[in-house]
């Protein structure tokens, strides 16, 4: 099944060693012959400039691409080999990821890791195959210049026919554009943590409390937050931003037009340093098509959350001729963003309100070493994986948290039949809150404060809703398991993997073939989106081989959560949370692969089963 | 240097078509600034302030700090004064220089020198101290004091804030000094030497940059100290209103 990816191999070795130009072409004539499907060649040229950003609310300097932030949306084709001239325009380092793309490491742009950077006043080539298609985007890997703006869309037309139609498509790429730099708010958040932080609980909410749990009740709980130094209203680190949508705040209400009756597929990307948003579209059903650029079984859905750094594509169908508003509210409701869907350009719909800020539960401590860990089994998908009979890898077994009990009777049994009911021992189904009281969702913590709900009562997507269109890999026993503890001190604003920053920690090493589980464990109040390079990062949602395949796994507190990860491409690369201001103050990793396709002779042991075509 | 020399060697094979043995360790070795402690700096003037006193005192008081450094280690400038406005001449002017360093959690230790320059006699001292937040969100300063001559004292301060709503706060503030020994010559006895307490509210008018505010202080001797006051023709007790403004960048 990974054949396709796999015939690059090779390729992609060659181009990766070769870091001049002038050799590719060289080589390129012996692969056109080796490889028919790429002899095709874009090229394409990127600058990178200080620009003005407007967000209607105030006018900042800041950081883009060919003038503008965002960048260009650039629009590739699988299978195509692509040249991207990067320009620096700065007086400073300059660097260009492309965030998801599966490429030769050299060529992933981390200063440090993948190559050195792009001097100022130099021009970078980025060399590559394509060998993916869907949304994706790039950024600056270098200081905080992604918060400044530097980032762009990637839009990579699939060589096949995709499972799903559309008449018309719009890139939707949002961003939490803050009047301080990057460099300022770091700073800021050094001196003091809570700086930006305006939704603090105050005497008022104390008094509405009081009233609501009494006055015991709420003196405990105060004291007890109290007692551990944490605020419940620790949802977001940064507030004070105005969201963007492809570069326009809410009162700039980007549009996209459409005909009453046509498909329309959005390419949602979060683009933010710091923000989680919930995304809806009052009157629209969204049917989720592709999660970080790969397919997923459509499931339709009334609201989203998008992760830092996470892309969905969803398929909307207006059948009116009216406007629709795209409403991105931020996870802590700080702040947030707006567009506008219209048969004409001028009309909008109404802006609902923010919703009442969230706070942070008991449960979200969770994680937090010392503390009740009973309330996580219900988050252990090991102790979900029921057999492999067909019937039951395809049931959904992690919706059961949010299932309502009426419905159960519909359920068609005989399909448990292959269903080592002996697992299931370990299961906390108590923990799966079924039908009492609150949302909850297997990926939250039960009772957590920040599971999200929908606006209108309907369906908010879950992790748990993501399956695989075509799996990407073969489903096979991962070769090992790797813990890692997500850590951080809130007051010192340090953040780190289990417990070391990235300034004093090793590379982790991974071998070259191997299959690798890794398991986060998040020990802090907050959510993180966790971001492996260069490799795919197949989320265990309980789903077996349609288990989806992300770039971008987001943690939130007090949960654990396993990805596996096929060690398919050899290099060394960054792995890291998404949050700009957690990946700067340390949680962040360098990733060693040793090994590799040529390597695996020379050396010894690890050989891979399917890694050494040439 | 070596790293570059690899990858010119590894592109020069590439070309003339050696596939070659690539062992990514020895490729890059991570020198960006990501890799290296991250520094911060940051003044705080947690009081700057005009007060007219009971008793028609005019003073000028600021209490301020300056930091730079990394998690691990911060040099930080502290400085507190307070100007005599009608006589123009400092009643306290107190500088200290100290190194901190965390030492659990939420406290971090400091250690450096103290140097008091006010109108009449100088003293400089050693400082030995503790710094962080307390349970229940109070943020605590305690440091012990050396002077040349062998004077020992403690101060202890503590701040808790109380949140109106997110722009309006008002912050409480309880400042004691003790003594182990008498140093007559600058007005100190053994024992609790004084207390400051103030309420002040402020207005977050820009970020957390600028917040002007209003307040009350009340200062008060006791003891020894209070006598070599009072036989001095000085008071032992003060009630201020203030007006000043919190400023960070």
């Amino acid at each position: 099944m990974q054949g396709l990816v796999k015939a690059f191999q090779p390729s992609s070795n060659e181009v990766q060693l070769g870091i001049k130009q002038m050799k590719i072409r060289l080589l390129t004539g012996l692969l056109t012959l080796l490889m028919p499907a790429m002899v095709m060649a874009g090229e394409y040229g990127l600058t990178v400039d200080r620009v003005k950003i407007d967000t209607g609310d105030f006018v900042k300097e800041g950081i883009g691409y060919n003038g503008a932030s965002p960048g260009p949306v650039m629009r590739f084709k699988e299978g195509e080999n692509v040249r991207i001239n990067v320009t620096n325009n700065l007086d400073e380092m300059t660097s260009i990821h492309w965030h998801g793309l599966i490429l030769p490491f050299d060529q992933d742009g981390v200063p440090g890791i993948s190559f050195p950077g792009i001097k100022p006043g130099e021009t970078f080539t980025y060399e590559f195959p394509i060998q993916q298609a869907g949304t994706y985007w790039f950024h600056s890997h270098s200081g905080f210049q992604e918060p400044d703006g530097a980032y762009g869309a990637i839009v990579i037309e699939p060589e096949g026919r995709e499972p799903f139609r559309y008449d018309r498509e719009y890139v939707v790429q949002l961003t939490d554009k803050h009047p301080h730099s990057g460099d300022r708010i770091m700073r800021n958040l050094k001196m003091m943590s809570d700086y930006y932080n305006r939704e603090q609980q105050t005497v008022g909410e104390f008094f509405s409390d009081v009233s609501k749990n009494g006055l015991m009740n709420t003196v405990s709980d105060r004291m007890a937050w109290g007692g551990m130094r944490m605020m419940k209203a620790d949802v977001e680190d940064i507030h004070g931003f105005t969201g963007l949508i492809n570069g326009k705040g809410p009162s700039q209400n980007w549009t996209g037009i459409f005909e009453p009756g046509e498909r329309i597929r959005l390419r949602f990307i979060n683009s933010s340093a710091m923000t989680y948003f919930d995304i809806r579209i009052p009157g629209l059903d969204m049917t989720v098509v592709q999660a970080d650029g790969n397919n997923v079984q459509p499931v339709s859905v009334d609201e989203f959350r998008i992760g830092v750094a996470e892309t969905y594509d969803v398929i909307v169908r207006p059948k009116d001729e009216q406007a629709y508003t795209i409403f991105a509210e931020s996870m802590g409701r700080s702040g947030y963003a707006r567009a506008t869907l219209a048969p004409e350009e001028g009309m909008e719909a109404a802006v609902p309100q923010l919703r009442e800020a969230a706070r942070l539960t008991m449960a979200d401590m969770g994680g937090m070493p010392g503390m009740d860990h009973g309330s996580m089994a219900g988050m252990d998908h090991g102790n979900m994986d029921m057999g492999s009979s067909e019937g039951v890898s395809g049931m959904d077994h992690s919706n059961m948290g949010s299932m309502d009990h009426s419905n159960m009777k519909g359920m068609d049994h005989s399909n448990m039949k292959g269903m080592d009911h002996s697992d299931m021992s370990g299961m906390d189904h108590g923990s799966m809150a079924m039908g009492k009281g609150g949302p909850s969702d297997p990926f939250y913590a039960k009772g957590s404060g920040v599971v999200p709900t929908a606006a209108n009562g309907g369906k908010f997507l879950s992790y748990a809703d993501l399956k695989a269109q075509d799996p990407l890999y073969e489903d096979r026993e991962p070769t090992r398991e790797i813990e890692l503890r997500l850590t951080g001190n809130m007051e010192r604003y340090t953040w780190s993997i289990n417990g070391v920053k990235y300034e004093d920690a090793d590379p982790i090493r991974l071998k070259y073939g191997e299959r690798v589980r890794f398991k986060f464990v998040n020990e802090t109040m907050m959510t993180h989106p966790m971001h492996l390079h260069g490799m795919w990062s197949i989320l265990d949602v309980g789903a077996g081989q349609w288990n989806p395949i992300k770039h971008t796994v987001s943690v939130n507190p007090g949960t654990t959560v396993y990805m596996e990860t096929e060690v398919d491409e050899p290099g060394q690369w960054a792995f890291h949370c998404h949050l700009s201001y957690h990946a700067a103050a340390g949680m962040f990793r360098k990733v060693i692969v040793e090994g590799g396709p040529e390597s695996t002779q020379a050396k010894t042991g690890v050989v891979a089963e399917d890694g050494g075509e040439a | 240097m070596s790293c570059i020399r690899s990858l010119a060697a590894v592109s020069f094979l590439a070309s003339i078509g050696f596939s070659t043995t690539v062992i990514a360790q020895e490729m890059i070795s991570d020198t960006t600034a990501r890799k290296q402690p991250l520094t911060a700096w940051g003044v705080q003037f947690e009081e700057f302030e005009y007060r007219y006193s009971d008793d028609d005192e005019e003073l000028g008081v600021w209490d301020a700090d300056a930091f730079y450094g990394t998690d691990e280690f911060k040099v930080r400038l502290l400085t507190t004064g307070e100007y005599e406005i009608e006589e123009q001449a400092y009643e306290t002017l107190e500088n200290q220089l100290v190194g901190q360093i965390p030492i659990s959690k939420f406290f971090d230790a400091k250690a450096g020198v103290r140097f008091d320059t006010p109108e009449g006699p100088d003293r400089t001292y050693a400082v030995l101290g503790v710094a962080g937040l307390a349970p229940q969100w109070f943020e605590v300063d305690a440091n012990l004091y050396a002077s040349k001559d062998g004077d020992t004292s403690a101060e202890i301060d503590a701040e808790y804030e109380l949140l109106f709503t997110n722009y309006w706060i008002l912050s409480a503030t309880l400042d004691a000094t003790v003594a182990f020994s008498e140093d007559e010559e600058i007005g100190v006895g053994k024992g609790l030497v004084s207390t400051e307490t103030g309420l002040r509210l402020r207005y977050d008018l820009i970020d957390r940059a600028f917040s002007p505010y209003v307040g009350v202080v009340h200062e008060r001797k006791y003891g020894d100290t209070a006598d070599l006051a009072k036989a001095e023709g000085g008071g032992t007790e003060d009630w201020f209103a203030v007006v000043g403004a919190r400023i960070s960048f």
